[in-house]
């Protein structure tokens, strides 16, 4: 009895300290907090005197325009529309002009390699190769991205973005995932490896995986141009007035589309292998400020613009080089490209393409922006890589291939929906840590984008329209 | 502490009404954000404005305009505040 009592005791004292810790343990740590709060708030009490009162009503009166029921959506994309027509608008002639200028001095670049005495296949490799691929991307990207880029920041410093979130959390909710991922797309526009990157802002892990996983499906900035050249040549070129405002309308369609299959495929993973806990949503929304000019130029050109161009220009100087050997080397009476693309050729048919198209998308791996410039390479069959000179010239080209507009819309179909490029690939697995992931977010656009474009083509077919 | 004090959930509150925070019945990842945003008991919370299709709903805390979607909300207990109390 006497040896007993102690130890009964000492678990009774035990037992009630483990009841305390159970009922309190979430109250006791909140009583930190608040006490912590408490502190500062007698503190910044003291120190700080307020005279917001201006502008939190300033701010009510943006929010209940840009958050309302009726003008929140079209707001929202009035300002996606006029974005891509100022962006297509603009790019137009400092794309022309930078053209002509980096063409030119290929000429002197060639001059100077004859003067020196070089052989021709190291003139070949590294001026019809190298320079002459380099002096594409630059050409085409350079001027949207200088255009996309600040008018992004711009957006983001005012504020704004958030209230994007605001509006579509209901949307993403729905496919069980989080509302920021629709500021992840938008920087995806930019440029899907920095869209992966900023995925960190979704804090749950499971939703971060969602959207790392989609954020392929909005175009990047290396893909527009092929969206927007073909638009403008099948599409906006038909209707000679008004182009350019048809042309952006498109080219927002085509985003639409991508939402859409971004919200779907959402859905898909968070039923099937991302299942898991409802998600949830904190969302900051900060005062509207009037964005920093300085501030807003230095962020775009800098830390994106130059960022993304000179990640591109590392991975096109090889990707031209190796294009310009296929092309030149031959087998037989044919180079390797031709007979690359002649085995292609009856998959690329069953989808609506062909095999130079599917044959361009898979040397565009390195980056999309590539993948018009090499088709019509290797169309020309020329060998290095084609500048052309006017948009009538180019349909020429595509059109004796036998590019119908079903054609044209299958590229565009399937430029939304493929592979992500390799700098996107190596940025997932990084992010993600897991080789898996990095071949599942290779795995789900190529397999959607074949059975979109075959099931488009087949019923196009059947019905007789082409 | 006064007996007759009705407790409803964040998500009940109507547009414009001041409470004060009783308790927060989140877990997890999502309980810790909300105590980092200065989501505490004894906070000051006003309800603002609700999202395009009714969710989510942006609430003022401490200056900052924060959003949750309901079911989040629905487990954040408030005490109502009268209009005489001390407003956010």
């Amino acid at each position: 009895m006497c040896a007993m009592s102690p130890s009964r005791i000492l678990s009774e004292v035990y037992g009630q300290a483990e009841c305390v810790r159970n009922s309190n343990l979430k109250s006791f740590s909140d009583q930190i907090v608040a006490d912590i709060y408490g502190n500062a708030e007698q503190i910044t009490k003291h120190v700080l005197s307020k005279k917001e009162s201006q502008r939190i009503s300033f701010d009510l009166t943006i929010d209940n325009l840009v958050t309302s029921k009726w003008f929140g959506y079209p707001l929202m994309i009035l300002l996606l529309v006029g974005v891509f027509w100022l962006t297509i608008e603009g790019a137009n002639f400092p794309s022309e002009l930078l053209a002509t200028v980096l063409f030119a001095f290929q000429d002197q670049l060639t001059l100077w390699f004859q003067w020196a005495g070089a052989p021709n296949w190291v003139h070949g490799v590294l001026v019809l190769g190298v320079y002459r691929t380099l002096a594409w991307v630059v050409a085409v990207m350079l001027p949207p991205m200088a255009i996309f880029f600040p008018l992004f920041t711009l957006l983001e410093d005012s504020g704004y973005l958030p209230r994007i979130a605001f509006n579509l959390d209901h949307i993403f909710k729905r496919a069980k995932a989080c509302g920021k991922q629709s500021l992840t797309m938008c920087m995806g526009f930019g440029c899907n490896a920095a869209g992966v990157t900023s995925c960190r802002i979704i804090d749950s892990p499971r939703e971060r995986l969602i959207a790392i996983l989609t954020n392929n499906f909005v175009p990047c900035n290396g893909r527009f141009p092929t969206l927007i050249a073909i638009t403008s040549i099948f599409i906006g070129g038909a209707i000679a007035s008004y182009s350019g405002l048809i042309n952006a309308l498109v080219i927002s369609a085509i985003i639409l589309l991508g939402v859409a299959v971004t919200l779907s495929v959402s859905w898909l993973l968070s039923v099937t292998i991302l299942k898991g806990e409802p998600s949830s949503l904190v969302l900051e929304l900060p005062s509207y400020r009037r964005p920093k000019f300085g501030a807003v130029i230095y962020r775009s050109m800098l830390d994106r613009t130059l960022f993304v161009l000179r990640r591109s220009i590392m991975i096109a100087a090889p990707a031209g080089a190796v294009i310009w050997i296929l092309a030149n080397v031959y087998i037989g009476d044919q180079n390797i490209l031709s007979s690359v693309a002649h085995v292609l050729n009856p998959f690329g048919q069953l989808i609506g393409l062909d095999g130079f198209i599917l044959m361009a998308f898979i040397l565009g791996l390195p980056a999309n922006e590539i993948v018009l410039p090499i088709l019509i390479m290797s169309y020309l069959s020329t060998g290095s890589l084609q500048d052309y000179s006017s948009l009538e010239e180019l349909r020429n080209v595509l059109v004796s291939n036998g590019w119908t507009w079903l054609t044209a819309i299958n590229v565009m179909l399937f430029s939304l929906l493929h592979w992500p490029c390799a700098t996107t690939l190596l940025t997932t697995y990084k992010e993600t840590g897991s080789k898996k992931w990095a071949f599942l977010s290779f795995l789900i656009p190529t397999l959607i984008g074949f059975t979109a474009c075959f099931i488009l083509t087949q019923v196009v077919r059947f019905l007789g329209l082409v | 502490m006064k007996g007759a004090e009705r407790i409803n959930s964040l998500s009940d509150l109507s547009l414009g009404s001041d409470c004060q925070i009783v308790s927060l019945e989140l877990s997890g990842l999502l309980r810790r954000r909300i105590l980092d945003l200065g989501i505490v008991p004894g906070t000051l919370i006003r309800c603002i404005r609700r999202g395009p299709s009714g969710d989510p709903t942006a609430y003022m805390v401490r200056g900052t305009l924060i959003a949750l979607r309901s079911e989040d909300a629905a487990q954040i207990f408030v005490r109502k505040l009268s209009n005489g109390e001390e407003c956010v």
